[in-house]
This record gives structure tokens, sequence and C-alpha cells, in this order.
């Protein structure tokens, strides 16, 4: 094997390690934050995918709740099984996703963010209103969890943060390979030619308002299964949960970390996750977590425009150069 | 020969503007064919109407027998009707090969099942066994890598030429190809018009570089202020009074 895909297969395998044993070192509240810092990669990623078209939603945070009412009322009131009844939630996100592009896809950049949020607080609205079966402002409780799967010698329980946080490992895991291939695929391609050039793109046969939809509708997808692994994980889902301030750590994430690399808005997740929670919480300001997002957003807006995606590049870049190349100079 | 592209009775107004104005003519299926016309005539508002860009305020499209005026964008290219921009119009952002991957769209429709599951591997071979064959062709073979706005201006329209060409199309609609092009750039691209032409590709050119349009085309229609001027072979165009006229202005008489 060549020298840099041992390195690159050296650090996926670190990496895999890592991810293995991190929760051992964590107390039992951190374990948690894990889990939801796990479901949230699972949601800046997705979005990602509809940013590739050139479109930002801000309604990308209730698409995560559509999944995540919809699995719960799935188990509730037609007693479908959780594993099915996630897979149904997160197909229930995609298809009010395709619904809603009609209306949506009849604008364009700022138009469209406005559009996005206001058919997002309608859902929202909609929530609030219907206590059957939304349950109203309180929301649903006492969601069924992720049943304990009994391998005869050991019984694994997934209201222990550990055993769902490998659960949630395997899944967002498996949904970012799937991102990731869509993206490298001609699909991707095609996201990419609609969001630079959608009139050229056009004049070549694609169909851009098609391809528009299939971005969104594949990121709400996706948002939605993340939306239900955190329904069966909490068991309990409330509006409030989904509101815009939630939005505004999904974006928050995505334009620290930076958009044009698959791990760009992962980054931006795991560093503000971690600020806020080892720092923020620390200092006893968790009040302040969305003035500190606010100040955060404004300085890497003017500070480093191109996003944490950036910095990570140029270490790539430097260990290609020094490392692979081997030009460092023993002296 | 039968008549590949005919428009008849075409308008399109913009407020009070008729930027084209009851614009009937036909194109012969395998000809160049000009259309010209001083700036402002309409030429580039009539391929946004052809191409479906622009829907029309009045007037008809066809392709042979079927009526494309009023198709969206992307219909129309389906339908063989592929149309370049006057301003360099590219995925700036994108490598060239991947620009002229982007043309190639319609011939290998991209499945999201075999996105999902990594299965693309034989439809991308063959995407980008089109897509180097084009390239090759426009002489960009070259610069595969390099990002599309980074390229010379000349490159560009050919990159331009070469997205557009990815698709296969039976009338190919040039708007001032050889724009930003150096003399031997522009004969070398006239070369390839010629070649497109004799593979069976319908053009519809627009151009101001008279030499190339009289150089190139079986025929020419004359536009201006929307209207038809006249049309017919490149040397009764050159002297016909009237668009002498259009061109000069009143100072045919001057010799
Ligand atoms: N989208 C538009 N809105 C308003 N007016 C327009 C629009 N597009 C074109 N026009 C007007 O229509 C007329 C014809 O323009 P067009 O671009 O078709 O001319 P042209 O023949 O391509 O000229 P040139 O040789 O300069 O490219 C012009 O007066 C132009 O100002
Ligand atoms: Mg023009």
């Amino acid at each position: 094997m060549s020298k840099p895909k041992l390195l690159i297969l050296f650090s996926f395998l670190l990496l895999a390690v890592i991810l293995i044993v991190l929760p051992h070192g964590l107390s039992y509240s951190q374990r948690e934050i894990l889990v939801f810092l796990t479901i949230n990669i699972l949601v800046v990623s997705s979005y990602r995918l509809l940013t590739l078209t050139g479109e930002w939603s801000l309604g990308h945070i209730v698409m995560m709740g559509v999944g995540a009412y919809g699995s719960a009322l799935y188990t509730k009131e037609l007693g479908v099984p959780v594993p099915i009844s996630m897979v149904l939630g997160a197909l229930t996100a995609g298809i009010i996703a395709w619904g809603l592009s009609f209306p949506l896809f009849r604008m364009k950049g700022f138009y469209f963010l406005i559009g996005s949020f206001a058919a997002g607080e309608i859902i929202r609205l909609l929530w609030k209103r219907f206590r059957d079966p939304f349950g109203g402002p309180k929301g649903i409780k006492r969601i069924d969890p992720f049943p304990d799967i009994d391998l005869g010698f050991v019984r694994i329980d997934f209201f222990d943060p550990v055993n769902y946080y490998y659960f949630a490992l395997i899944i967002v895991v498996l949904c970012l390979v799937i991102l990731w291939r869509i993206e490298k695929s001609m699909i991707g391609l095609t996201f990419h030619a609609v969001h630079w050039q959608d009139k050229l793109a056009e004049s070549t046969g694609v169909n851009v308002r098609a391809y528009r939809t299939l971005a969104l509708v594949i990121s709400a997808t996706f948002a939605g299964l993340a939306g239900t692994l955190l329904a069966h994980y909490i068991g309990t889902v409330n509006p409030n949960v989904f509101d815009i301030e939630q939005m505004v750590f999904v974006l928050t994430w995505a334009i620290v970390g930076g958009t044009t690399t698959i791990y760009g808005p992962i980054i931006g997740c795991i560093i503000l996750t971690a600020l806020n929670e080892i720092v923020l919480r620390e200092m006893g300001l968790e009040q302040g977590r969305p003035l500190v997002y606010g100040l955060i957003l404004i300085a890497s807006v003017l500070f480093m425009p191109k996003g944490l995606e950036d910095v990570v590049k140029k270490v790539i870049d430097w260990i290609k150069l020094h490392v692979l190349t081997g030009r460092i100079k023993n002296v | 020969m039968s008549d590949i592209l005919i428009v008849s009775n075409l308008g399109k107004q913009f407020g009070g503007i008729k930027a084209v104005d009851g614009l009937s003519f036909a194109v012969r299926e395998g000809d160049i064919h000009g259309l010209i016309g001083p700036n402002g005539a309409g030429k580039t508002t009539t391929f946004n109407l052809v191409s479906g860009f622009y829907k029309p305020t009045h007037g008809s499209v066809k392709l042979f027998d079927e009526e494309i005026s009023g198709l969206r964008m992307h219909h129309v290219a389906k339908k063989g009707v592929i149309r370049t921009f006057q301003h360099s119009t590219l995925f700036a952002e994108l490598t060239v090969l991947d620009n002229v991957l982007v043309g190639t769209h319609m011939m290998f429709k991209p499945s999201l099942t075999a996105a999902f599951l990594g299965r693309e591997r034989q439809s991308r071979a063959k995407a980008i066994g089109r897509a180097n064959e084009v390239l090759e062709f426009f002489g960009l073979q070259a610069f595969v890598d390099q990002l599309a706005g980074e390229l010379s201006h000349g490159h560009q329209r050919a990159l331009g030429m070469a997205v557009a060409m990815a698709s296969q199309p039976k009338i190919l609609l040039l708007d001032e190809p050889f724009t930003g092009m150096n003399p031997e750039e522009t004969q070398t691209m006239m070369g390839l018009m010629g070649k497109l032409r004799d593979t069976g590709i319908t053009l519809l050119l627009v151009e101001h570089d008279m030499t190339a349009i009289m150089g190139l085309c079986d025929r020419i229609t004359v536009m201006n202020f929307g209207k038809l001027l006249t049309e017919g072979k490149p040397l009764e165009i050159r002297n016909h009074p009237d668009v002498i006229e259009a061109y000069l202005g009143k100072q045919k008489n001057a010799t």
C-alpha cells in the first residue's frame, strides 16, 4: 500500500478507536451531550446537502421535528414498532419537504430563506394548535424508547447513553457515507451546477427545479431521521425543541465550520458544542448561549469567512507537502 | 434539405420595447446559418425565445414539425436545441472536466440509487469518455483539471461551446462565439465549426465578426429593430444596400 493510503487508513482507524473509547472517559451528563452531538452532526451535515444547490433554508430544524413527531405518533397512535417508525418518520419529513417545495421554489435566495422560515413556523403552529394528535404546546410525552436488544448473553439497553451513542453513531456514520456518495456522484455535480449557473445548467437539459427539490427532500429526510433519533432518546418532543433559536445554532455550526467540505459543518458542530458544554456551562453562562453564538457567528464571518475547514485544509496540505513527500529537513 | 427550425411571426415585448417584432425565418438542416444585425437588433432575445429562456409574447418556433415555443428551457434542450450565452457563462468554480460533464447530463442521466449505493463507476466512466472526446475536439484537453474561471477568455468561449456540444445537440445556437478570441483562435474555431457541420449538426450563429460570418455561413438572416431585414447567401447579403445602411447608417453613398 502506498504511503498516503496507509496514512489515511491509519487516521480512520485512529478516529474509530477514539469514537469507540470516547464515552467511557466521560461523566453521565457528558455522555448524554455526546448523544446529542452525534445527532446534531447528522442535522448539520444534511443541511449542507441543501446548501450545495445554493439555497439556505430556515426550516431545516422543523423538518427534524417532523421526523421526531412523525415517529413518535406512529408508535403511539398506530402501534408501529420503533425501528420502523423511525424510517417512516424520516420519510414523512421528506414528503412534507416535497410538498413545501412547490410554493418555496417559486422563490430563490433571500426570499426562499424567508419563505422556508414561514413554512416552518406554520408547521410549528399546527403542532401547538392541535392538541390531538400533536399534544399542543407541551408536545408529546412518554415516547417509546428504542427497544432493548437481547442477544442472549448480553442485553443492550438503549436507555444507557453509551449504548444509544453507539447506536446513533452507526446510523449517523451510515448516513454520512450516503450523503458523501451523493455529493461525489453525478447528482452532486448537478447540484453544484445548479448552484453556480442555473441558466447554463438548464440550457444543457438539467431540470433545475427538480434538482433543487431533490436536494431539499434528501436533506429533509436525513434531518427527519436525526429527529427520530432524538425523539426516541429523550422520550418527549415539543414545538420549542425545533424553534428558530435551534435553527440559528445549526446555521452557526455550518457557517463557522464552512460548507465547502463535508467535514466543515461537522467540525463547526463539534467545536461549538465543546465550547458550549465545557466553557459556557463551567462558567455558568448557559443562558447567554444565543448571545455567545451570535458573537461567534459575526466574528467568524468577519475574521474567518472560509470557516474552520480552511484551517484543516491547510493542515492537510502541510502534511501532504512535508510528511508524505518526506521533505522534512533532518538538520 | 428540410427545415430544422422554423420561426414564424415571433415577438417579444419588454415594457414598451419590441425587442423582437414579428420575426420569421427558417434554418435548413445541416446548414451553418448566420443571424446578424446591429447592436440591440434583437438577436440574443431571439435565442432566448427559441431556447425557452423567455416565453414569446406571440408567434411560434418549430423544431421540424413540433411546436417548441413556450416550453421550459430544459425541455427544449431535450428536444436537441442547445444554446450558448453571449457573455461567457460557465461553472467558473468547477473544473473544465466537470463543466463538460454537466453537459453530458442528458446522455448519462444520473441515478439516485446508483449514487446511494456507490454504483456509478460505469456510467461515469462513459460520461468522462464523452467529455474528453469533446474537450479534445475543442483543443482543451490540456486544461481538464483547471478551474473554468481561470481559463483565458478565448478558452472560456471554447469551453462554453464544449459544454453545449457535450449534450449532443441537433441544432446549436451560438451567441457571438468569437468575441475575446484572437485571430488565430478564431481561425481554428471556424475550422471546428465546419467540422461540426460535417458531422450533421446544424449551427445558428450570431456574430459581429463579418469575415467569420461570410466565410462560414451557408445562409444569413439579417435583422434590425427586431424585424427581419433580409435573408440570403453571404454574397447577396454583403452587397445588399439595406444591410449596408443598417450597419453603416446613411454613408453608403459616400464612395
Ligand atoms: N430582459 C430585457 N429587459 C428589457 N429589455 C431588454 C431585455 N433584453 C433585451 N432587451 C432590449 O431588447 C433589445 C434587443 O436586445 P438584444 O440583446 O436581443 O440585442 P442583440 O441583437 O443581441 O444585441 P447585441 O449585438 O448588442 O448583443 C435591446 O433594446 C435591449 O435593450
Ligand atoms: Mg446579443
